[in-house]
């Protein structure tokens, strides 16, 4: 998730935009439930969103999102990864998407991400760039898809590079 | 030409700028990365780095080669303070040769700190060490730049102080030349008892010195732009309302008047201490009302309370009676005081109280220590005392596990576990105490608490976590495992070899995935009179994955 974060913080940079991000790291990544904030404009100062203020939620994770419902309000786009994993006393993921349903006001967008890029790709792991790049595509994020595919050759270690132009690449079509 | 760094990237871009010779550093959320990336880039720049045994080792090690004229920085969480402040008080005291700074990471809201919400702040008071509060990455850089230029000016260690939100943020920064070196500096001591031995009635000499120093340093910062008036453009005698601020709450303060529509003149401070008294009261003396945006404990509202009393006595300073003294601010927060203050109307967005079940910290599912905690769970009586320590397996408090009735700071479970036991005073007492202590945690503070079980007689069951890692903040080396913090091979310490010195006589070696034989250990060395150690060895399995990878 972090380097999703990086991706978009380098795309936004490419752009000329004025960015900060701010995440958690250490005992905080243990828990599971790790947020990471993205604020992109002319001129940036708290890295932090603030509640109801989110323009976009992306959630790798489904009770994750509605986790984040406090960041949003009735225009916040959702971009959820239809991928629930679940923990003693978790909702079943049917459940969630109920309450997803119920909850969201503005448009939502549930993708088994996941299933898709371990059917396609052979890695669940590439969901986040996946959906990244599906908001670019969508125009569900102010950031031109070309510059989040240079983000990515800049961000990724060679390694993963690959994979991850495929998984931008699936998210095109 | 702009990079996007992490606040603590751009510190080491800071130091490296600054030409820094030495670095030492011990593993601490925020500021772990300080030291995982100085480990990467400091051969290639000549600075030696390494990861000490702990805060206090690292310090005097930098105070050491601050005394052989090199530059210096030192690297800790909050809490490594406290360890480091044995030497850092007398070396404000003796003042450095080399100039030295040193980083210290607050965490506001305990992220990743369990302890205290320590505010590290008020060690500028204790020790009087200048104190500067970068508000974003590229302060954080630039800060770091000038503390290395104040503390070459007036021979004074210096601390600069960041915050998670600093330290874990990411913008665009503008980057210089690094001061690289193609070898080492190569240091030279040369005699001076009188700069470098804390000694009375010298010592008392030394902190006249550091006051005056600290004075003149005052005056430094009356005059330095980190200190500075933003929208000094709004006629000021126009306006009931002036705001006073550092660190992340600027950020917070700028994106709260964004929100509120509102252009107030905001006094931002760069420098924690000393203050710029002159320029406050110079701002202060025009208004009815003055807000003080800052997190945790009200330091600047009542230094700033003291100052209106002498230039504007009708002053009404606001601060921790619109904000709260815990947790970490934000611009919500900020939003509501600065609207009551402005009859602006606003209302904090109602969280949603869905009700969804906490996700638990947990631990990586191939760790070693479900074993460990799931034969102690089977072998322990009823009524068994459980200490926790500084660590993966502090998880040991959360379920499933459940097993941890104190914690404290690094190496207190093995302290606290003495106290407990000789308070109960039968040796062969029914309540059993079994206490888990890392390895890494062993060499930086569990070692004389070892020590005080043998040679004042207690018994209780310590469980040596060894994975062979410092795992929790990111995998960094300790003197366990046979490198160093720059990759170099180095001895191992044998653990078992300490722990025999110490005098214990029942040690146990097992490695977790053998569960009959920890089983058996546990069971025997309960019923032991004298305190007994196992050390519960097998590699991190996130560890060991990544060493298979990097081959």
């Amino acid at each position: 998730m972090i380097t999703l974060t990086q991706i978009i913080a380098e795309a936004a940079l490419i752009e000329g935009l004025d960015l900060k991000t701010s995440e958690l790291h250490g005992l905080s990544q243990r828990g599971g439930s790790v947020e990471t904030h993205i604020r992109i404009g002319k001129k940036v100062y708290s890295p932090l969103v603030s509640s109801g203020k989110a323009d976009l939620i992306l959630s790798l994770e489904t009770l994750e999102g509605l986790r984040s419902i406090q960041y949003a309000n009735a225009k916040t786009i959702f971009l959820i990864n239809k991928d629930a994993l679940s923990f003693m006393g978790s909702p079943s993921e049917e459940k969630i998407i109920n309450r997803l349903n119920k909850l969201i006001k503005g448009p939502k967008y549930i993708i088994p991400a996941s299933k898709i890029c371990k059917k396609e790709l052979g890695k669940a792991v590439m969901a986040g760039v996946y959906l990244l790049s599906y908001a670019s595509f969508k125009k569900l994020i102010p950031l031109k898809s070309n510059s989040v595919s240079k983000a990515i050759l800049k961000v990724v270690p060679k390694r993963y590079l690959e994979l991850n132009k495929k998984a931008f690449e699936l998210a095109r079509s | 030409m702009k990079k996007i760094l992490l606040g603590n990237e751009a510190i080491v871009q800071g130091a490296l700028e600054a030409g820094v010779d030495f670095v030492s550093a011990y593993p601490g959320t925020p500021s772990s990365e300080i030291g995982n990336i100085f480990g990467k880039v400091a051969k290639k720049h000549g600075v030696y780095f390494e990861f000490s045994t702990n805060e206090k080792t690292a310090m005097e090690a930098a105070i050491g080669a601050s005394f052989s004229g090199l530059k210096c920085l030192v690297a800790m969480k909050s809490f490594g303070l406290n360890v480091a402040s044995e030497a850092l008080i007398p070396f404000c005291y003796t003042g450095t040769k080399g100039p030295t700074v040193i980083i210290v990471a607050d965490d506001p809201s305990c992220w990743s700190s369990g302890q205290s919400e320590q505010n590290s702040r008020a060690y500028a008071y204790l020790a009087h060490v200048p104190m500067l509060e970068p508000s974003d990455a590229q302060e954080a850089k630039d800060f770091t730049k000038l503390a290395f230029e104040i503390s070459k000016k007036f021979n004074i260690p210096i601390i600069v102080r960041i915050t998670t939100r600093v330290a874990h943020q990411r913008m665009p920064v503008e980057m210089q030349k690094t001061n690289s070196k193609e070898q080492r500096t190569i240091g030279k001591f040369v005699k001076d008892v009188k700069h470098f031995v804390t000694m009375p009635p010298r010592v008392l000499e030394m902190k006249e010195e550091l006051l005056e120093k600290i004075e003149k340093i005052k005056d430094f910062a009356e005059k330095n732009k980190i200190n500075e008036i933003k929208n000094h453009k709004l006629k000021i005698k126009n306006c009931n309302l002036g705001i006073i601020t550092s660190s992340i709450s600027y950020l917070y303060v700028m994106e709260a008047l964004k929100d509120l529509n509102l252009d107030l003149p905001i006094l931002k401070l760069g420098f924690f201490h000393p203050l710029p008294e002159t320029k406050i009261k110079n701002f202060i003396k025009r208004f009815k009302n003055v807000l003080i945006v800052e997190e945790l404990e009200p330091f600047l509202e009542k230094e700033v309370k003291v100052l209106a009393k002498e230039i504007n006595p009708k002053l009404k300073v606001f601060g921790k009676d619109l904000l709260p003294e815990t947790r970490e601010l934000g611009t919500e927060k900020v939003m509501m005081a600065i609207a009551k203050l402005t009859n602006r109307k606003y209302k904090i967005p109602r969280h949603y109280s869905l009700a969804l079940p906490t996700r638990f910290p947990r631990l990586c599912p191939d760790c070693s220590y479900w074993l460990v905690f799931s034969a102690v769970k089977k072998m322990a009586p009823k009524g068994t005392i459980f200490g926790g320590d500084i660590g993966c397996y502090m998880l040991a408090g959360f379920p499933p596990h459940n097993i941890q009735d104190y914690l404290f700071c690094m190496g207190s479970s093995i302290g606290i576990a003495h106290g407990i036991k000789k308070a109960v005073q039968d040796q062969s007492s029914k309540q059993k105490l079994i206490t888990f202590i890392g390895d890494s945690t062993f060499f930086h503070a569990g070692i004389p608490a070892l020590v005080n079980t043998v040679f004042n007689k207690s018994n209780p069951l310590i469980i040596i976590m060894d994975n062979r890692i410092t795992a929790m903040t990111g995998h960094q080396p300790n003197p366990g495992m046979g490198k160093t913090g720059m990759g170099e091979v180095t001895d191992e310490i044998k653990i078992e070899n300490i722990v025999k010195a110490c005098g214990v006589k029942n040690l146990k070696i097992i490695d977790p995935v053998n569960i009959k034989e920890l089983q058996a250990a546990i069971k025997e060395f309960l019923n032991k009179k004298e305190v007994s150690v196992i050390i519960a060895r097998r590699m991190c399995a996130y560890w060991a994955k990544r060493l298979k990878r990097k081959k």
